[in-house]
């Protein structure tokens, strides 16, 4: 059977079914990292001192890792807007460079976890450290899901676009909406934990 | 920008998405100075509560503008606006909790 309005909208929302899915998911996500927000703020105001995150934590590292994502968030809608231009080539490269930097957002990640974990700090180590774990643990399976999602549409997925490029065009929209929420988590994350 | 404009993939929008790749350029160049700014004013050592409002100032305009223009939330249809306003009153009354238990005890005696 056919899955509904994938590409004609529905009269009554005025969207195709696949838009205001996305953003549902999206506003319970915003509920699940408001959730561990509000627990950082809990955890901080209660303790009696809280170290500020650079002297734990590496800010050239997360500085580089703030200039990987923006950028990657960049090359996405470059790579939705190259499939409206129907320049199937050029979403390739832009899709192909956002998994690219979705990669490098991970390996910086992997050698800032080890260093700490060299250095004896884990999570069980004090609350500043259970919670920049717990934060950007949750972050990085979010950028690991969506480079999942973005590399099936890069890769095996793209055949739609040769039998039905307006839903494929919406399911790589719907794929970028989720990306920049990944991006914009980050944005708030990186001063909280790092400058703060 | 929204999804029955992708359900039309005509000239006449390809001219229109040109456009459009120019403010995601822009937009990219904002991004980028801001994240400068973020970093700098860390290394001014402001006092915390100065430091906190205006970290959160700087980023939530970056994340205005990546939700404003890179998910198009700046033409989205109504039905799309009320999910978030939704979402954004329980957003708050979250973010509100922690602070409210916090001050000496309003709902947690101490």
């Amino acid at each position: 059977m056919d899955i509904p309005y994938t590409v004609e909208v529905r009269r009554d929302t005025g969207l195709t079914n696949g838009k205001i899915g996305i953003w549902l998911f999206l506003a319970s996500e915003v509920m699940l990292f408001g959730a561990l927000f509000a627990s950082y703020i809990l955890i901080r105001v209660g303790n009696p001192s809280w170290p500020r995150g650079d002297t734990i934590l590496n800010v050239p590292l997360a500085t580089f890792n703030t200039v990987v994502l923006i950028s990657s968030s960049v090359t996405m809608v470059m790579a939705w807007a190259s499939l409206m231009r129907h320049r199937f080539g050029t979403f390739r490269i832009y899709m192909g460079a956002t998994i690219l930097l979705g990669f490098v957002f991970l390996v910086v990640k992997y050698f800032e976890y080890s260093h700490k974990f060299h250095d004896g700090l884990y999570p069980s180590t004090n609350n500043f450290l259970a919670l920049y774990f717990t934060l950007t643990g949750l972050h990085m399976l979010h950028v690991f899901g969506g480079m999942v999602v973005n590399a099936y549409f890069w890769g095996p997925g793209a055949k739609l676009w040769k039998t039905n490029p307006v839903w494929f065009t919406n399911r790589v929209e719907h794929s970028g909406l989720f990306w920049h929420f990944v991006d914009l988590v980050w944005i708030f994350l990186f001063p909280v934990l790092y400058l703060l | 920008m929204t999804s029955d404009h992708a359900a039309e993939l005509t000239s006449e929008h390809a001219a229109d998405i040109d456009r459009h790749v120019r403010v995601y350029i822009t937009v990219f160049v904002a991004l980028m100075a801001l994240t400068i700014v973020t970093v700098a004013i860390s290394y001014l050592h402001l006092p915390t509560a100065m430091a906190i409002t205006v970290a959160l100032f700087v980023a939530t305009v970056k994340g205005t503008l990546v939700a404003g223009y890179f998910m198009h939330l700046i033409s989205e249809k109504k039905l799309i606006y009320a999910v978030l306003i939704l979402t954004a009153v329980f957003f708050v009354a979250l973010m509100a909790l922690p602070v409210v238990t916090h001050s000496n005890g309003f709902w947690i005696p101490e």
